[in-house]
């Protein structure tokens, strides 16, 4: 049995951003099943938000008010106040340890306008600011040396809970095969999103939602999972990012019948309205038979800029078409359709990450929670653009505060070896005893495509019931699964099978969120329902594991400064 | 379509052999996403890498018909031959299992250039401090790299030398050296000079022509050999090399294959000195060795002029 005073799980932003916090006072490890430079934080492109109003005047408390608007007024107030506050120092930090920024002609940090922020508030560093970020944390890291343990390549397998107390976790080592059990005093899970259940997704292979899982699976709720927001360009097939300068720089969206759509629904914005407006007018238009040769994709078309300012503006774009599907926007159309992007969902946390299990507030000891897989809630029904790096950071940070304040009370609590590694092992040899008779990725494909056409960018009760009701015979079928690697030696079939267990798991907690919210707010569109119900439905979604399976309760949110009203842009 | 693919798991191989596989190239399809579907409907014991499969995670990179690449980045029809494609893991590295590799001495040859920005720690800035816009240009090229080795894995230097620091550390090197904010350029000049650093590499390119983002390390490399003569750090092989190379060209206009590597270890550098006299011995035997007498070419003094006009400007 392996100990440390803290151990984290996850190496992205917001996992190292809390080791940085730890290491040199107590003993912190991070354990991280990818690389931790290959965490998906290094996708992100656009920007990180802070009205440090480098380019036009900016403030708190406008960055704040359009958060709490974006969000549909789901967003808890106090926690958005707090994140929004916190928010220069932590660009100004970042800067400090040498992050890489696009600067002004004074040399100041470079901010852009981005969708849903009233002023220009994205700092960036080209149109690869996750990845710019993610390689001065790791840089940090290597500086610490021995002081952050890592183990890269291990596999988080459960989280240890005991009394309402978290005592470790059980994880697997890719590399070998072998498990280990560790003991720690503080646990924080900062293991990223859970986009990876739709066929269409802006996400890494990676992000199969294992930490929200294991942490269900452990007696945590999870929060308005039923949130999960589209971005209106993902390129054909997959939905590969087309960052959203496409638009900005004067793209077109073009349907079936050849007409720019978007005159029908944003007839002011066209194209540059928000994102789940326009993820949503595209999805109308496939839905209603005018995609492209009436399939489930439209054109964004920028052949008429021209080859010299695609050249110059968008060369980052052109090159992804190129290299993802094989065309060139100078020459032909981009086939584009929304793209599950963001997961606003997850582990509820308060502002400095502890774990909150009820509607009272209370804690769970030991245990924590940052970044994507986290529900604080700062997004609410919907995230804008560049808020999430910045929740990222900033919680990381407070997180590992708090477990450092943490960690330094208690004792190590004692931990029978034997008890916790039963059921893992016993998981595993399920995997592998099983007859193998069912295919592992037509239950994969299948589970994909009916989160796409069943619970995607619109929702209705029927085939939400529907959906649900294939979720269940997936598992169902998932228990016969065939794996054909049974060596124990890197064997990432296995870690597949595991993901897709997860992502089995989770999607049901969507289905039954989405199911029971019978209003329209933010991301989770219902076209039997198709308007904010705030009298009935201001209010967090709280998903619990019970004996009879996945049951629902509710919590208020938390209003401060800003009243519900319309959502207009 | 035939994906040949070089398999390996110790557990049960003694040694890599290759499995061929029949595949038809779905329309657009990446060779990461052939290679997922092989492994998904054909064979799943097939054990490569991935993650983000959009070029930004440097997980995927694989030898693809002997040169290195990112299988996110690939269209997989670009790279089929009569038919057929080969696949095999990077090199300069140990395989763990089939197309992956231990990046462990890789990331050991990071930390050794100690990859971390040393600002001056006496000026504490209460907001960001400022950078150019030129400076940030500086940095820009070098800091794009994925860290997804496939310069690493073609590099000549690095296959014949195992010492040799490699373009990735280098590359990186130079983010930090001509960074406006790092107040430690000249030791880390200094260090990625001496031996295994910025002298030992032959500039055969092949680490920029392999490079997926703007990196190119080559690039960087040769800027930070402009930066180490202009800093003065000129006490060692490489940069006496160079040094000898250009005067003796501005002297008699063509290479004195004679004093090169003498000047090139430095005078002084006695045991470097009897290094050579092997060699030098097998070059004679060999009939390779320059003529004695070293003449200069006709127009010398064209080049001497050519030259003084340089050194002036
Ligand atoms: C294409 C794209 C572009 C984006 N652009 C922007 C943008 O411009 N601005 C913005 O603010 N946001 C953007 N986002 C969102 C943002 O990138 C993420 O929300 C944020 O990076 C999440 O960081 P994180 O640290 O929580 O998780 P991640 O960076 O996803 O890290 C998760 C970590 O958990 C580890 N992990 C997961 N499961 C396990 C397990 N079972 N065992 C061990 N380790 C595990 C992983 O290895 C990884 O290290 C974008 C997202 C995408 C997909
Ligand atoms: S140019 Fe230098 S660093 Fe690059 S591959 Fe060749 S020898 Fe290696
Ligand atoms: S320099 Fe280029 S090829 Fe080398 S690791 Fe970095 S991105 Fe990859
Ligand atoms: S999968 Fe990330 S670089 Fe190819």
């Amino acid at each position: 049995m392996l100990q440390h005073d803290v151990v984290i799980v996850g190496s992205g932003l917001a996992g190292m951003s809390a080791a940085l916090e730890i290491c040199g006072q107590l003993d912190v490890a991070i354990i991280s099943k990818v690389y931790p430079t290959r965490s998906h934080s290094g996708a992100a492109q656009g920007g990180i938000a802070a009205s440090l109003g480098n380019s036009e005047p900016d403030s708190q408390e406008e960055h704040m008010y359009d958060t709490v608007k974006g969000s549909d007024f789901l967003g808890d107030q106090d926690a958005i106040e707090m994140f929004t506050r916190d928010a220069p120092e932590i660009i100004y930090q970042l800067e400090h340890m040498g992050c890489v920024f696009s600067r002004t002609g004074e040399g100041k940090i470079a901010q852009r306008a981005f969708g849903g922020h009233s002023h220009p508030r994205a700092c960036y560093a080209a149109d690869r600011t996750g990845h710019a970020i993610l390689h001065v944390l790791y840089e940090q890291v290597m500086k610490q040396g021995k002081r952050i343990s890592i183990y890269p390549e291990w596999y988080l397998m459960s989280l240890i809970i005991r009394d309402n107390v978290c005592r470790g976790i059980v994880i697997y080592d890719i590399r070998s095969g072998n498990f280990e059990v560790i003991r720690a005093k503080g646990v924080i899970f900062a293991t990223g999103g859970y986009g990876r259940a739709y066929r269409i997704t802006s996400n890494a292979f990676a992000n199969t939602g294992d930490g929200i899982i294991a942490a269900f699976n452990a007696g945590v709720p999870l929060e308005d999972m039923e949130f999960v927001q589209f971005h209106p360009t993902g390129l054909f097939g997959q939905g590969i990012l087309v960052s959203e300068a496409a638009r900005g720089e004067g793209g077109y969206l073009i349907n079936g019948k050849g007409e720019r759509f978007m005159e029908k629904y944003a007839p002011a914005k066209m194209e540059l309205a928000p994102r789940d407006i326009v993820s949503r007018s595209e999805q109308r238009e496939i839905d209603e038979g005018r995609g492209i040769d009436g399939k489930d994709y439209i054109y964004l078309d920028l052949r008429h800029l021209g080859k010299e300012k695609i050249m110059e503006r968008l060369p980052q774009v052109r090159q992804l078409g190129i290299d993802f599907i094989g065309m060139d926007c100078i020459t032909d159309p981009l086939p584009i359709q929304p793209t599950a992007h963001y997961s606003m969902g997850g582990i509820p946390t308060d502002k400095d990450g502890h774990v909150i299990i009820d509607d009272k507030g209370t804690q769970l000891t030991g245990f924590f929670a940052a970044g994507e897989c986290a529900c604080v809630s700062v997004h609410g029904a919907n995230r804008l653009g560049t808020n999430s790096l910045l929740d990222a950071v900033v919680f990381g940070k407070r997180t590992g505060i708090a477990a450092l304040k943490f960690a330094k009370g208690p004792r190590l609590s004692d931990m029978k070896e034997d008890e916790v590694l039963a059921p893992v092992k016993e998981r595993i040899s399920a995997v592998f005893s099983s007859p193998g008779t069912e295919s592992i990725n037509d239950i994969r494909d299948e589970l994909k495509e009916n989160m796409m056409s069943n619970c995607g960018v619109f929702r209705e009760k029927e085939g939400l019931n529907k959906g649900l009701e294939k979720v269940k015979e997936l598992r169902e079928r998932y228990k016969n699964g065939k794996i054909t690697d049974k060596s124990k030696l890197f064997n990432n079939e296995l870690i597949e099978v595991l993901e897709l267990g997860h992502m089995l798991e989770f999607s049901e907690i969507i289905f039954k969120g989405a199911i029971a919210r019978e209003e329209s707010r933010g991301a989770h569109s219902r076209t039997d329902f198709p308007k904010r119900d705030d009298r009935n439905w201001l209010k967090h979604t709280l998903a619990y594991l019970t004996e009879d399976g996945i049951e629902l309760k509710y919590k208020p949110v938390t209003i401060t400064k800003y009243q519900p009203e319309e959502r207009k842009y | 379509m035939i994906f040949s693919i070089q398999r390996f798991n110790p557990e049960k191989d003694t040694s890599p052999y290759f499995q061929d596989y029949e595949f038809e190239i779905p329309k657009s399809a990446t060779l990461l996403d052939c290679m997922n579907l092989i492994k998904w409907t054909q064979d799943g014991t097939l054990t490569h890498r991935m993650s983000c499969r959009s070029a930004i995670c440097g997980s995927c990179a694989v030898k693809v018909n002997g040169h290195t690449l990112l299988a996110c980045k690939t269209q997989a029809s670009k790279v089929i031959k009569d038919g057929k494609v080969k696949i095999e893991p990077m090199g300069n590295m140990e395989i763990i299992k089939d197309l992956v590799v231990d990046f462990g001495q890789f990331w050991e040859k990071i930390e050794r250039i100690k990859p971390w920005l040393v600002p001056d720690e006496s000026e504490k800035p209460e907001k960001e401090r400022y950078q150019s816009i030129d400076d940030f240009r500086k940095i820009d090229a070098g800091s794009t790299c994925i860290m997804c080795a496939s310069c690493y894995s073609d590099c000549c230097s690095l296959d014949v030398d195992k010492g040799f620091l490699g373009p990735t550390s280098l590359a990186k090197a130079q983010r930090f050296i001509h960074d406006s904010r790092d107040r430690e350029r000249l030791s880390r000049t200094g260090e990625i000079s001496d031996k295994g650093g910025i002298w030992d590499c032959t500039h055969c390119g092949e680490c920029s022509e392999r490079c997926p983002t703007e990196a190119k390390p080559l690039e960087r490399i040769t800027s930070l050999r402009r930066t180490a003569i202009a800093l003065g750090i000129t006490n060692n092989i490489g940069a006496r090399h160079v040094k000898a190379f250009v005067d003796s060209i501005a002297h008699s206009g063509r290479l004195n294959e004679n004093i090169l590597p003498i000047r090139s270890m430095g005078l002084f550098n006695i045991s470097g000195l009897m290094s050579l006299i092997p060699i030098g011995i097998r070059m004679m035997m060999r009939r390779k060795n320059p003529p004695i007498i070293h003449k200069p070419i006709d127009e010398a003094e064209d080049v001497r002029r050519i030259f003084r006009k340089l050194r002036k400007g």
